[in-house]
C-alpha cells in the first residue's frame, strides 16, 4: 500500500509543478485565494454590528469617503462592510451548491452513460424531468417549504441545476466508452467500477471542472436572483445588495458605489473560476500541454 | 495440444430488424505454441470471431473453450479467463488512454487482478516486448511514443498477465511498413521464448505467410479453407483463396471477383460463395458436374482438424478422383 501512497504523492507533486506553469491559472487561483481568505478573515477584523440598520453610523447614500471607502447604502451602512460579509454568504452558497450540483450531475451522467439499457433510460427520464422543470420556481418552492437558511438555498440551487450537467457528462461518457482503450481495459479484466473511475472519470474531469466554473457562477447568480425574489438566506449577500441597490434606485440616483462593488465582485470571482478551470484542464489533459 | 478452441460457433447481430449472421458456424483451434492466421476480406466476420474468442461477444450457439473447459460468462469466470487470453488490438494509439503513462498502461492488468510485485512485473513485460531499459519508458505518455513503441506497450500490457494466447486483431495494420517487420518478429520471438500461442486476424496474406503455422480463410461467417500455411497459400484449393492470392502483386493472372461484397444479413443458399465464384462463372464447375450442387446444396462446417481442408463442391469433386 505504501507504494501506492508514494505514487499518489508523486502525482500531486507533478500536478502542482504543471499547474504552476499556467500563468493565467495562477492569477485566477490568486484571486480566489484572496477572496476566500478575505471572507474568512472578515469576522476577525470587522464588527458585524455595522450591518444592523438600526446601528448604522453613516449618512444615507453617501459617496465614498475616508470613513466609508465604498460609500453607504440607503440606511447608512458601509458598503465595504456589506461586501465583505456578503462575500461569505455568496461564496459559500456558490461553492456548496455547485459542488452538490456537480456531484449529482456527474454520478447520474456517468452511471447513465456506462450502464446502457433500462438504468440509463430511467435516469435520463428523471434528468429530463428536472431539465424541463422551471428551476427557479422549483428552487423558490423548495426554499419556501424548507424554510429560510443557507443550507436551504444550497439545496434548492443544487437540486435544480444538475440536469444539464448530467446530460453533458453522459454524452462525454458515451464518447469515452467507445474508445478502444476502454475495450482493452475490459479485456484486461476491468469491471464497471474500474472503467468508470480509471477511464471515464479522468476523461470527463476537465469537462466537470469547466462546468463547475460555470455552475459556481450561475449558482451565485441564482442565489442573487432568489434573494431578489425574496428567498434569501437571511444574511447580506452580493445578490441581496444588488436587490437593495435596485429597490432604492441607486442607478438612477447615480449611486454607482452601491451597484458596482457587488457586481464587480461577482465578475472577479467568476473570472477567477474560469481561469482556474482552464488551467486545470490544461494540466489534466496532457495533449493540451504546450498548446496554450 | 489444443489451447483455445471455437466449437460450432454462431454469433448473430440484429440491426434494423434484420438478423446478421456474422459468424455462422466456425470450428477453429489454436494449439500450444502455435500461430494461426485468420484471413478474409472486410466484413467476413473475422473480427467478430476474435471478439467472441475474447469473450467480448456472446455466441448465439456453440462454445468457446480454453484448455478444454467451456467459457462461462459470469463476471468472475470472465475475469479469470482474461489472465489466459489477451488482446493485441488493431489501433495501438486509440488503445492507450492518453492520460495514462506507459507504466500505468502496463500495470493496469496486474492491478485489476491484484497481482504482486507490480513494478517488477511491468519492467519484465516491457523488456519482453522489446522496450529496454524499461525504466526509461515508465514516465512517458503515449503521445511521446512512436507507433511501433505504442504497439509494444500494448503487447507488454497483455504480457504482464502472463497469458497463454494472444488474439491479435490486425496487429500491424496501422503501422508503418518499416515497423511491421519488427512487431511480427516480436510475436515470433514471444512464441519461441515463452511458448505463447497466437491467433492473428488479418486481411494481409503476406503477413499470414510470414508469421503463421496454419491459416484459416474466412468468407461470410464461415471458414472455407484451412490448413498448414504452405498448403493453403502455396496451392490453394478453394476458388476464394485462389482469388485472394491472385491479386497479390507478383501473381500472373489476377482474378477480380464479381458481384457485391457479401452481406451477412443475406447469406446465399448452396455454397455461400457461389454468386461470386469465378470457377462456377467460367463453367468449370459445370464441366465437373457440380454446378447444381454449388447453387443448391449447402456445405458442411469444416471440422477443427490441423490438416488441409476445404469447403467447396468443386475442390472436393476434383480431389476425390486423385
Amino acid at each position: 500500500m505504501s507504494e501506492a501512497t508514494a505514487r499518489r504523492r508523486e502525482g500531486i507533486a507533478r500536478f502542482w509543478r504543471d499547474y504552476r506553469a499556467q500563468r493565467a491559472g495562477l492569477y485566477g487561483a490568486a484571486i480566489l485565494v484572496a477572496a476566500v481568505l478575505a471572507s474568512l478573515a472578515t469576522p476577525l477584523v470587522t464588527d458585524p454590528s455595522g450591518l444592523d440598520v438600526t446601528r448604522a453610523t453613516g449618512a444615507k447614500m453617501a459617496p465614498p469617503s475616508l470613513a466609508f471607502p465604498l460609500g453607504t447604502d440607503e440606511s447608512g451602512r458601509s458598503i465595504l462592510l456589506m461586501i465583505m460579509w456578503g462575500s461569505r454568504v455568496s461564496l459559500l452558497i456558490g461553492f456548496l451548491s455547485a459542488l452538490l450540483s456537480m456531484v449529482i450531475g456527474t454520478v447520474v451522467g456517468i452511471t447513465a452513460g456506462h450502464f446502457r439499457g433500462w438504468p440509463s433510460a430511467v435516469l435520463m427520464r428523471v434528468t429530463d424531468w428536472f431539465l424541463v422543470l422551471p428551476s427557479l420556481v422549483l428552487a423558490l418552492v423548495l426554499a419556501a417549504i424548507l424554510g429560510g437558511g443557507t443550507s436551504t438555498i444550497v439545496l434548492a440551487i443544487g437540486v435544480t441545476s444538475w440536469a444539464s450537467t448530467a446530460r453533458l457528462i453522459r454524452a462525454q461518457t458515451l464518447a469515452v466508452e467507445a474508445r478502444p482503450y476502454v475495450e482493452r481495459s475490459r479485456v484486461l479484466g476491468a469491471g464497471h467500477w474500474h472503467v468508470m473511475t480509471r477511464h471515464v472519470l479522468p476523461n470527463v474531469a476537465p469537462l466537470v471542472l469547466a462546468n463547475t466554473t460555470l455552475t459556481v457562477a450561475s449558482a451565485i447568480v441564482t442565489e442573487s436572483t432568489l434573494a431578489f425574489l425574496g428567498a434569501d438566506s437571511g444574511q447580506a449577500s452580493w445578490g441581496s445588495m444588488l436587490r437593495g441597490s435596485y429597490d432604492w434606485g441607486a442607478v438612477t440616483s447615480g449611486a454607482w458605489w452601491y451597484v458596482l462593488p457587488p457586481g464587480l465582485c461577482i465578475v472577479a470571482v467568476v473570472l477567477a473560476f474560469t481561469l482556474c478551470g482552464r488551467a486545470l484542464e490544461a494540466v489534466l489533459n496532457p495533449r493540451l500541454r504546450g498548446a496554450a | 495440444m489444443t489451447l483455445l478452441e471455437a466449437r460450432d460457433l454462431h454469433v448473430e447481430f440484429t440491426s434494423r430488424g434484420r438478423r446478421a449472421r456474422a459468424v455462422d458456424g466456425v470450428n477453429l483451434t489454436v494449439g500450444e505454441g502455435e500461430i494461426v492466421a485468420l484471413v478474409g476480406e472486410s466484413g467476413c466476420g473475422k473480427t467478430t470471431l476474435a471478439r467472441t474468442l475474447l469473450g467480448l461477444e456472446r455466441p448465439a450457439s456453440g462454445t468457446v473453450r480454453y484448455g478444454g473447459t467451456p467459457l462461462a460468462y459470469s463476471t468472475r469466470a470472465l475475469k479469470a479467463y482474461r489472465r489466459e487470453v489477451q488482446l493485441v488490438p488493431q489501433d495501438p494509439t486509440g488503445s492507450l488512454n492518453p492520460r495514462h503513462t506507459v507504466y500505468e498502461a502496463v500495470a493496469e492488468g496486474p492491478r485489476i487482478h491484484g497481482l504482486r510485485d507490480e513494478r517488477q512485473r511491468v519492467a519484465s513485460a516491457l523488456s519482453r516486448a522489446g522496450l529496454r531499459p524499461p525504466e526509461r519508458f515508465f514516465p512517458l505518455y503515449p503521445h511521446e511514443l512512436s507507433g511501433g513503441q505504442r504497439q509494444r506497450v500494448v503487447i507488454a500490457g497483455a504480457l504482464a498477465l502472463d497469458p497463454g494466447v494472444l488474439v491479435a486483431d490486425e496487429p500491424v495494420a496501422s503501422l508503418d511498413a518499416s515497423v511491421r517487420g519488427e512487431i511480427l518478429a516480436l510475436l515470433l520471438r514471444l512464441r519461441a521464448e515463452l511458448g505463447l500461442s497466437a491467433l492473428v486476424v488479418t486481411h494481409d496474406l503476406g503477413l499470414a505467410w510470414n508469421i503463421a503455422d496454419r491459416v484459416a480463410v474466412m468468407y461470410l461467417g464461415r471458414i472455407v479453407e484451412s490448413g498448414p500455411v504452405e498448403q493453403v497459400l502455396g496451392s490453394p484449393s478453394h476458388p476464394y483463396t485462389q482469388a485472394l492470392l491472385s491479386v497479390l502483386p507478383d501473381s500472373p493472372a489476377p482474378v477480380v471477383l464479381r458481384g457485391e461484397p457479401p452481406d451477412p444479413t443475406r447469406v446465399p443458399g448452396g455454397c455461400r460463395f457461389h454468386p461470386r465464384c469465378q470457377v462456377l462463372a467460367a463453367g468449370k464447375a459445370a464441366e465437373a458436374g457440380v454446378d447444381g450442387r454449388c447453387r443448391s446444396q449447402p456445405l458442411g462446417i469444416l471440422p477443427a482438424a490441423s490438416g488441409p481442408q476445404v469447403a467447396c463442391h468443386f475442390a472436393e469433386g476434383s480431389r476425390t478422383p486423385a
